[in-house]
């Protein structure tokens, strides 16, 4: 069985300019949506705060819940439903990480079952105190610049096959972080600083597979952020770890389109490059298909199944596996093609 | 032909090797190996994360240091000195005539000599500013936080819980794992407590309203009681004025014990050690009439009138307990106090009916998600499709089988990266089966078009896998907890797929074609 036929000619760069409209479309609403909403929204993980999730026997007002909380003094806390609405689940989620110790959960329980009148079990608790959530978001942000430093180096190395060069560019990295930390700037700053750092010395030292991949990069890492903030969904630490896997898979892809118009660049070095880069993409269209297709399987049944917990994780990787594959053949490659337009001028 | 049976010997030993470190966990007790330890996300329990103020640690070895400096200065018969508290960890000494001051100088010399000393005149008047130096904060702080690790296991270890996990984190904060624990609350206090038992005597011959009002005297300090009325249930704070000076600690103990009284009210009963019941038998005999507070944690557990001189170290705490509150206090008590506060960072406790529920969530996603997968390669590449499955079904026992042997953890997180690689490790396969299609399509013999098929695949299969790898080795050195286990998972994923994809699928397509002249290949 096949889904591409053999030899399809679909002129994917033709349609290159409508791409890049919609490219930077997406990134404006993103960028918009993270304008509005101040910002992406931080689970307790990297703000802080107390996260109750409590399951009902039957089926619950929202706000009899709220009264209940109220007499606890939790009467700040947002209430809102989890999972399935079958599952009568929900999540209490409150700024404050006051342990009242002896008879805490007794006294919500009490509290609760008083002012809704059902039975409720208290089915995971999360407090993290302020240090914690500064901690974690330190480690988070670090856990980018790291992925983001190795990755650049790697590909710097792969594509040019210029280790010296792609050295070079690791010290370049590192020396502009060093110089910027001196400055105390904050760690999201240093990432801004490190990607810009890598852009630059990309452009001279003309290394435009790395260039291609990296800026495909950022365009898939602000698309899943701005669709979460859209969403109006958290952020939380399983949400870094997919974004970190996002950029994983994306590189592959990326990987494996550019390694197919190397190839053909030098097997059919007398054609335009226009034609090198179409002709790659429809050879490796079937295989970029059926990955995206069977990870998608194996995701969406998460996202699905999955249960409450495991949801939103579910949700970052298939956007990331959608716009990964949309961005190794609309975003990385054209950019080899607007370097040689460079490069004949 | 060389090279086939070493590979076909080191793939049959890695999955010999796998099945081994998985079968424990399906049937314990198999052999000696572990099963898969779970997170605490699909076990249930409590993971906790404190942190010792090691601030307060110092600021009491400052107050007993004061403490024996004012005594020495009562033996020594040094008058005209005034002891006063700086900043928490500062002593103020003020002197009012200099025989005084050469006299106060000679005693720091002798006795206190650790200590840092600066001395400031103003109008006749000399004030030494006393503190402890660098190194002996940093000392007391260190031991602090280990007395503290050591205690908290104490409490945890007569609390009763399977395998705990309780170890020290960065510089003052401790990590505590209770796998299983459904009474959180209790164990939290248990935990979190003090426990700073100190006896004092009361000062009845002050008035305690003025000092509750804010006329403290020297010396003295307001500490409350709190009553319960046993009928209403409501409690009252009853202040006492109390000296300051501690004069026995529950470090003396050396038994705890619950009892009931003759009204069946539970109360705690306690023996100190040699020193500590020569101490009480002196304080008993030189009070008698007078009345000596239970001080727990800064609240006062009752005040009774010392009838008569006690000998033998034996007391009793009571102060209307219930059942659980005199058991955890006498737990406490014989584990001993801890050196300085804790505070909770961090809690994240999940309870079993959630933990149970995740893991067959996990479980079913994975079954169908790995179905659809299998079913849609049979479908798509045919027979080469069952060789892909193969590599996949072998692809779940070894990243089990790696998680057993490494003692990894497995999360919820963890079990999601297993899915993730089922739909990432067809990819391998995908790529090699495509490049085997091309040759055939240019013409190439099935023996050809493999073996170009697997040379060519390689080094991109490589390569991709890299990235992924890149990220999961991160992701594990700055994750925790949870996202650790989604990182062992993913990266154990992308090496096993590695390997079945590289060795295992080829060692399968070439015993196929092992000495037969094939047409046509299933693909």
């Amino acid at each position: 069985m096949r889904f591409i036929k053999t030899e399809t000619h679909i002129n994917f760069i033709g349609k290159k300019n409508i791409a890049f409209y919609l490219s930077i479309a997406c990134i404006a609403i993103s960028f918009l949506s993270l304008i509005i909403h101040g910002g992406p929204r931080l689970g307790i993980d990297f703000a802080g705060g107390s996260l109750i999730q409590i399951k009902f026997t039957s089926a619950t007002r929202i706000d009899d819940i709220k009264s209940g909380l109220k007499s606890v003094g939790l009467g700040k806390s947002s209430v809102q439903q989890f999972g399935e609405r079958a599952d009568n689940e929900f999540l209490i989620r409150t700024e404050s990480t006051q342990r009242g110790g002896e008879g805490f959960t007794s006294n919500i329980k009490k509290a609760l079952a008083s002012s809704t009148g059902d039975q409720v079990e208290i089915r995971r608790i999360e407090m993290v105190g302020p240090q914690v959530g500064e901690d974690l978001k330190k480690k988070a942000l670090f856990a980018m610049f790291y992925a983001l430093l190795f990755i650049t180096i790697y590909i710097s190395g792969r594509f040019e096959l210029k280790w010296m060069l792609s050295g070079v560019v690791a010290a370049a990295l590192i020396g502009a972080v060093y110089i910027f930390n001196l400055f105390n700037v904050s760690i999201p700053f240093l990432i801004g600083a490190a990607l810009l750092v890598s852009l630059v010395v990309f452009w001279f030292l003309e290394l435009k597979f790395a260039m291609g991949a990296i800026v495909a990069l950022i365009h898939d890492v602000i698309i899943t952020v701005g669709l979460f903030s859209i969403f109006d969904k958290e952020f939380t630490l399983p949400i870094i770890a997919a974004l970190l896997t996002i950029i994983g898979y994306s590189l592959n892809d990326t990987i494996i389109v550019f390694d197919r118009i190397r190839e053909n660049s030098r097997k059919h070095h007398k054609k335009p490059l226009e034609f090198i880069i179409n002709r790659s993409i429809n050879e490796t269209l079937s295989r970029t298909i059926l990955t995206s297709l069977t990870t998608l399987m194996v995701v969406v049944t998460l996202f699905v199944m999955g249960g409450g917990i495991i949801h939103d994780f579910a949700f970052a990787l298939i956007i990331g596996v959608l716009v990964g594959t949309y961005s190794s053949i609309y975003v990385a490659s054209p950019i080899l093609l607007a370097w040689q337009a460079r490069a004949k001028k | 032909m060389k090279n086939f049976s070493w590979q076909l010997i080191l793939v049959f030993a890695v999955i010999v090797a796998a099945i081994i470190y998985v079968l424990p966990t399906f049937k314990p007790g198999l052999w000696p190996h572990r099963q898969i330890n779970l997170g605490l996300d699909l076990q249930g329990g409590m993971h906790l994360v404190l942190e010792v103020d090691t601030a307060k640690a110092v600021e009491g070895q400052v107050e007993r240091i004061s403490q024996e400096i004012f005594e020495q200065l009562k033996k020594k018969r040094i008058r005209n000195v005034s002891l006063d508290r700086v900043n928490g960890t500062k002593i103020a000494a003020t002197i009012h005539n200099p025989e005084s001051l050469d006299k106060f100088n000679e005693l720091l010399k002798e006795d206190f000599d650790f200590l840092k000393r600066s001395q400031e005149t103003a109008s006749g008047v000399t004030t030494l500013i006393i503190e402890l130096s660098r190194e002996e904060s940093d000392q007391v702080e260190k031991l602090a936080v280990d007395q503290a690790l050591e205690t908290i296991r104490n409490r945890i270890d007569q609390f009763g819980v399977a395998e705990p996990d309780i170890r020290r984190q960065g510089e003052n904060r401790i990590l505590i794992q209770l796998p299983g624990i459904k009474d959180t609350d209790r164990a939290k206090d248990l935990i979190g407590r003090t426990a700073l038992l100190e006896f004092k005597l009361v000062d009845d011959t002050q008035s305690v309203n003025a000092a509750v009002q804010g006329n403290v005297p020297a010396g003295r300090e307001v500490l409350y009681r709190v009553d319960v009325d046993s009928e209403t249930g409501k409690t009252s704070k009853v202040p006492l004025l109390l000296k300051k000076r501690t004069l026995l600690t529950g470090a003396h103990l050396t038994d705890a014990r619950v009892d009931f009284d003759q009204f069946n009210i539970a109360f705690v009963s306690i023996n100190f050690d040699k020193k500590g019941a020569r101490i009480f038998e002196r304080i008993t005999g030189e009070n008698v009439n007078k009345r000596l507070a239970i001080v727990l944690d800064d609240t006062i557990a009752s005040a009774p009138v010392i009838q008569e001189k006690i000998a033998g170290g034996q007391a009793r705490i009571t102060g209307s307990f219930t059942l659980d509150e005199a058991k955890d206090l006498a737990i406490v008590l014989r584990a001993g106090a801890l050196p300085a506060p804790v505070n909770i960072l961090e809690e994240r406790t999940v309870g079993p009916s959630l933990g149970a529920d995740s893991i067959r969530k996990g479980l079913i996603s994975m079954c169908i998600g790995g179905i659809l997968v299998v079913l849609f390669m049979i479908v798509y590449y045919k027979g080469s499709g069952l060789i892909a499955d193969l590599a996949l079904v072998l692809n779940i026992i070894l990243i089990a089988g790696g998680l057993a042997g490494f003692k990894a953890t497995l999360s919820l997180p963890g079990i999601a990266g297993i899915i993730l690689t089922i739909g990432m490790a067809v990819d391998a396969n995908v790529i090699i089966f495509e490049r085997i299609r091309e040759e055939l399509l240019l013409g190439r013999t099935p023996r050809a078009a493999i073996d170009a098929g697997y040379d060519r695949a390689t080094l991109t299969i490589l390569d991709a896998n890299v990235t992924t790898l890149i990220a999961a080795v991160v992701l594990f050195q700055f994750g925790t907890g949870a996202i650790k286990g989604f990182a062992v998972t993913l990266s154990l994923g992308v090496i096993a797929s590695l390997f079945t994809a590289l060795v295992m699928s080829r060692l399968i397509f070439d015993y196929i074609l092992m000495g037969r002249k094939v047409k046509t290949l299933s693909i």
